[in-house]
């Protein structure tokens, strides 16, 4: 067998593994840092005030900005976690309160962890037939209903493990107290989770902040501001993004993509990083 | 009464909630199922054999975008996996500040939206790859000269295709995986490595014989978690490909994937085309549906053990 291998050969081939391990981890950290040096070297030149206050205009006018697309991929994030947090946090509650029927919630389970897998393009192509094409037009809640059906797996199956962690005891002493379960449920078991409950929800939206492909088939683009959200085409930044980068020759509006680039990965950074944070806090708190 | 009733009630709210991640599931099968029937109808099962694309004639094959798309995966997962457990099995041993610091920043990768690392790819990714990566890999290394392997790298490029797509893929799908395997190899009982390094194993023999054997069921699943990533992902791929619908002829040509052929054509398709796109949406969807269900199948064991720091 391989044992008759000389004890230099098997040191050297195990310091070889150890200088592959930290190349590995250089080439992960260094293309972070690549990818975003890269967005802030690139996208610092476009942010001036009038960039972020102006709307975007088509090419050749001057003075276009990203205010439109900002405010829209801000009406269309918080509009999908209207839609998707409620029932996300009762599905929860769902299969971590009540497990009287096992097999309905195994299933249940299952299906989110697998929609959690699912690609964001194929919900898009389910949106389109469901929102878009029923309602006759593009519209920005067609693309908040897209992001909302990404957020809900993340948020139920969140809720689910975070209430799995409150002791047993606090449902027990609050029961024998004589309080219905519906309040034990609400103001004791998801009170003592709050912190948890409230991660897994920013950690959802920083993760469809920046979702471009379902929004290509529902919420599309438009230059006016998103006063159209429930009726028509709606500015968001992914696709302005998308448009700006690939289907436009000139470097300005390169730049100005460079730009939107920028404040989607910051905001989206922002809020994962606090997140992260809030986290720590909780896990020295306790 | 009153109490006992509002119970009732919220159980009932509960579970209906709970049901929508069940309908939805069963939803994306129905509605795609349904608006691709006339491809069905119209080309059979040929439509997953067949190689042309054209629109003016009608006649549409699913064939390109399906080895597209398993292409530019294995090129990433080829390159993602060694990565990534090569760098979990470092990270997880190295001193906690630096393993807690640098954990974070692969996780990090993960948070970047795909749309900029579509950006960085084409601005960045295929300047560098058409004037010095293919540059080297052609005229310097002549890997297209090889034999077996030699067919597959082409002698042509022009620094977009499926290779570049790859690599892109592999950086984002690297911290998925890596976070899976980190969970696996903490999961190996200490005694069991320890009793390795008892009998004189190097860290490296420790890490193939014990831990991998160990946890393999968690590695697998990861790479299916891995897998699963770069099948359905979109835009960094649409930006990179070269979105052509032929057939790839090696890994420097243009080509397209499932994904990139549904967000790149669905605008202007009608009738007929648009409905060949909900039959490729319908064939991502059943391949990623199985993925992610072989994922589960491997993770489920482990997932006790591994506690639930997977999100």
């Amino acid at each position: 067998m391989k044992n008759k291998r000389s004890i230099t050969s098997r040191k050297w081939t195990d310091r070889l593994v150890r200088a592959f391990s930290i190349f590995a981890v250089a080439v992960a950290v260094m293309s972070m840092l690549w990818v975003i040096c890269t967005v802030i070297y690139y996208g610092h030149r476009a942010l001036r005030p009038s960039f972020l206050l102006n709307p975007s205009r088509p090419y050749g006018i001057p003075g276009g900005g990203i205010a439109n697309a900002l405010l829209g991929t801000i009406a269309i994030t918080f509009g999908a976690a209207l839609i998707a947090v409620p029932p996300a946090i009762l599905g929860g509650i769902y299969l971590s309160e009540y497990k009287d029927r096992r097999v309905i919630c195994s299933i249940l389970r299952f299906s989110a962890t697998v929609m959690m897998g699912m690609p964001s393009v194929i919900i898009g192509l389910f949106v389109y037939m469901i929102v878009v094409v029923s309602s006759g037009h593009f519209s920005g809640f067609a693309g908040s209903v897209a992001l909302a059906i990404i957020m809900f797996p993340v948020v139920m199956r969140n809720t689910e493990d975070m209430l799995g962690l409150v002791p047993y005891t606090l449902r027990e002493a609050a029961l024998a107290m004589g309080m219905t379960r519906t309040r034990t449920t609400l103001r004791i078991v998801c009170f003592a989770a709050r912190r948890g409950l409230l991660t897994g929800v920013l950690l959802a939206l920083s993760r469809v902040s920046g979702e471009t492909a379902p929004l290509l088939f529902t919420a599309l683009f438009s230059d006016s501001w998103p006063t159209t959200y429930f009726s028509g085409p709606t500015a968001n930044m992914p696709v302005l993004i998308t448009e700006y980068a690939t289907n436009s020759p000139f470097a300005e509006m390169h730049q100005a993509g460079w730009g939107a680039a920028l404040v989607v990965m910051l905001l989206v950074l922002t809020i994962n990083i606090a997140t992260r944070l809030l986290i720590r806090g909780q896990a020295d708190g306790h | 009464m009153f109490a006992l009733r509002t119970d009732r009630i919220f159980q009932w709210l509960c579970l209906i909630s709970a049901m929508i991640a069940g309908l939805l599931m069963l939803g994306f099968f129905v509605q795609l199922s349904l608006s691709s029937v006339s491809t069905w109808r119209q080309f059979g099962l040929g439509f997953l054999v067949s190689n042309d694309w054209d629109p003016v004639a009608n006649r549409f094959g699913a064939l390109p975008s399906i080895v597209g798309t398993l292409c530019t995966t294995v090129i990433a997962l080829l390159l993602a996996i060694p990565l990534a457990f090569a760098a979990a099995l470092y990270l997880v041993d190295a001193p906690p500040l630096l393993s807690n610091i640098l954990s974070h920043a692969i996780d990090l990768l993960a948070a970047i939206p795909s749309v900029i690392y579509g950006m960085w790819g084409l601005f960045v990714m295929v300047p560098i790859m058409q004037k010095h990566v293919q540059p080297f890999m052609v005229d310097v290394l002549r890997l297209h000269r090889l034999p077996v392997i030699g067919r597959y790298i082409g002698e042509y490029y022009n620094g977009f295709g499926i290779f570049t797509a790859g690599i892109i893929l592999a950086i984002m799908v690297l911290p998925y995986i890596y976070a899976i395997l980190r969970d696996v190899i903490k999961m190996t009982p200490p005694v069991l490595r320890e009793a390795a390094y008892g009998v004189g194993c190097t860290r490296w023999e420790t890490a193939k014989d014990i831990v991998l054997r160990y946890g393999i069921r968690g590695v697998l699943g990861g790479i299916f978690i891995g897998l699963g990533r770069a099948l359905g992902e979109t835009m960094a791929v649409l930006f990179v490909i070269g979105n052509l619908m032929d057939m790839p002829e090696d890994i420097f040509s243009g080509a397209t994937t499932i994904a990139a052929t549904l967000a790149n054509n669905f605008a202007e398709a009608d009738c007929l085309q648009r409905s060949a796109l909900f039959a490729l949406g319908l064939v991502l969807l059943l391949m990623s549906f199985s993925i992610q269900v072989a994922a589960q199948y491997y993770l489920h064991a482990t997932s006790a053990r591994r506690g639930e720091s997977r999100s």
